[in-house]
């Protein structure tokens, strides 16, 4: 039972492998940077899932209010930061397949390697 | 708090401020000064930092007044001051000597854009040398390769796009290894904090995390230092950056990564895991031999000039990973006075590659052909940066296989071997220069072919000042030797 309860790992592994699938099978540059971002998404994945609490609530601590138990912010915090890295990749990533397409008039890998070893 | 007390914070902020302000000057001319300027500055702030570490020690410095495990701490020690001494050091030589050879190709429109790139790449570049922060190393690393990236893709060819875009995919694998690494060693100590993070790792009973973390960590860090065989992006990344990028880049951002490999292999798992330095060293030696056997023999055969160095620039990494994987002083040394040296002697070669670069359009070894009459100075110090890396006495070079034979001598059998490949590796590098001398020195020129000056003065004094430092440095070693011993020393704190 005790593998089952750790599902939100498995999911952070299975997403792991199909992003990095992706990027390493597909030619296809489009299809590749989609697989590099679910890669990133699995590990966002894995960073929220340990900061929670069993039963921990949004650590906001407010007059009056009892104490209660909270879950972890601190790595809420840095996958943002995470996120937003991914993001700028991402907006570069695509920005750079823009160019690829106006220089080689394609964005599958293989056919513009073969351009290249022609010319 | 006097300025001096804040030169740790400044010598990333003046940078990463400045980029902004470069992005909107519309003039390129204003935007190569003030570019140039902040780098200048920020290499005078690492110099002033080495000082101070030559002179008291490890600095620290509590960002926003935070201390240390729960702010972001700056941490600065003998080998994190040598690191900033290269990176600020080569981005200045870059812009200093790249006006010219940038001026061609880069449109000037684009120049403003192109230069607050550059001060990005050396602020992310500094801050992953100096933070003490292991999530804050990731972040500086992203900053520094996004901006690498854009970099890299102003190359004039269009093959500079395919090239960056294979950087990009095998770059964000790399840091998001890296980023899966420092969640689980997160998950075990709570920490994020280098120095914290060792001190609790003792404290966690079961250990398997921090092994898978080590893993993630070392590979994703490999995979940004081009360590073989997680090579493949580096040669066209370099070939087709342009010119003055590629001086900068090849000087110091693989070197960059291979500081945080160290940093987290050495401090924070070593004294931790057990038989952690065996299972470094039986992992990264033989990846370090075949990079420079791998590294010089591509290097032989290929005929693109900058392919070339790149494929040897593989083949150094190898020697400065050979070195750290003796797991001795003097292997560290060996390791890290080599980062040095080697930026020196691969910082010469590419800025002569720039001189050539500015004349011809075409950079194949067969261009080259007599080039020797036409530009004199360039190809001298093409053959003088040749030198070095080949480690002729009297060259920086030379110090470094001189403490790497030391080292391995110090291994007994496996260091046979390590001597053989070096031996062999050297000689290769021998061959590989050798060609290009022969061609430029011997060949003749093509009638046809219009007639080429000697490079601009703006471009060979730089190139000339880089060529007198390894000479300087081949003689006078002492600022890299103690630098690196004591960084050495302090790494190894947990074996010695």
């Amino acid at each position: 039972m005790q593998l089952l309860g750790l599902y939100n790992y498995w999911v952070f592994v299975v997403l792991l492998m199909i992003g990095f699938y992706a990027v390493i099978a597909k030619s296809n540059l489009i299809k590749k940077l989609i697989g590099l971002s679910i890669f990133q998404a699995a590990v966002f994945l894995l960073y929220i899932s340990m900061d929670k609490v069993e039963g921990g609530t949004a650590p906001i601590i407010q007059a009056g209010v009892p104490d209660q138990i909270y879950s972890n912010p601190l790595p809420q915090v840095l996958i943002l930061t995470a996120i937003v890295v991914g993001i700028s990749t991402m907006a570069l990533g695509l920005a750079i397949v823009v160019r690829i397409k106006e220089a080689y008039g394609t964005i599958e890998e293989h056919e513009a390697a073969a351009m290249d070893s022609e010319a | 708090m006097t300025l001096t007390a804040q030169l740790p914070a400044l010598q990333v902020v003046l940078p990463m401020l400045t980029a902004p302000l470069v992005a909107f000057l519309r003039l390129p001319q204003l935007s190569w000064l003030a570019t140039t300027v902040a780098s200048a500055t920020a290499f005078g702030i690492a110099v002033l930092l080495t000082q101070a570490v030559l002179g008291t020690g490890t600095l620290d410095y509590a960002m926003g007044g935070w201390p240390a495990p729960y702010g972001i701490a700056l941490a600065i020690d003998e080998f994190g001051a040598l690191l900033l001494l290269i990176v600020t050091g080569a981005s200045t030589i870059a812009l200093l000597a790249g006006k010219a050879s940038l001026d061609q190709q880069i449109e000037s429109a684009r120049q403003p854009l192109f230069y607050a790139g550059w001060l990005l790449a050396l602020a992310g570049l500094s801050g992953i040398v100096m933070t003490g922060d292991a999530f804050n190393i990731f972040v500086f690393m992203e900053i520094s390769s996004l901006a690498a990236y854009m970099l890299v893709a102003g190359g004039p060819d269009r093959r500079a796009l395919t090239a960056v875009f294979k950087y990009l995919i095998m770059g964000t694998v790399g840091a998001t290894f890296y980023l899966i690494g420092i969640g689980l060693v997160y998950m075990m100590t709570g920490t994020l904090n280098l120095a914290d993070m060792e001190a609790r790792i003792a404290e966690v009973a079961d250990l398997k995390p921090i092994l898978v973390a080590a893993g993630f960590i070392t590979i994703g860090l490999a995979l940004k230092a081009a360590v073989f065989p997680l090579h493949a992006w580096l040669p066209n990344a370099y070939t087709f950056a342009p010119h003055a990028v590629t001086v900068f880049l090849a000087a110091c951002s693989t070197k960059v990564s291979l500081y945080v490999l160290l940093r987290f292999d050495f401090f924070v798992f070593q004294g931790n895991l057990e038989r952690h330095d065996v299972q470094f060293a039986g992992f990264l030696l033989p990846l370090a031999l075949l990079a420079i056997l791998v590294g010089s023999l591509a290097a032989v055969f290929e005929r693109n000039l900058k392919r070339l160095l790149a494929y040897s620039s593989i083949a150094q990494i190898g020697y400065i990973l050979l070195g750290a994987s003796c797991v001795s002083l003097l292997g560290l040394t060996a390791g890290i006075v080599h980062m040095f040296n080697h930026a020196l002697a691969k910082g010469a070669l590419f800025l002569a590659v720039a001189c050539i670069g500015v004349r011809l359009s075409r950079l194949w070894v067969d261009d080259l052909a007599g080039l020797a009459r036409q530009m004199p100075w360039t190809l001298a110090a093409f053959v003088a940066g040749g030198l070095s890396l080949i480690g002729i006495p009297g060259t920086a070079g030379f110090i470094s296989k001189w403490y790497l034979i030391s080292a391995a001598l110090e291994q007994g059998l496996t260091g046979v071997l390590t001597i053989v490949v070096i031996v062999v590796s050297s000689l290769l590098a021998v061959v590989y220069i050798w060609r290009i001398v022969e061609v430029a020195y011997f060949g003749s020129r093509d009638a046809q072919s219009p007639p080429v000056s000697e490079a601009p003065l703006s471009l060979l004094l730089p190139t000339w000042f880089i060529v007198i430092a390894n000479v300087y440095f081949g003689l006078v070693p002492a600022l890299p030797v103690d630098l690196a011993s004591a960084a050495a020393r302090s790494l190894l704190g947990h074996l010695l």
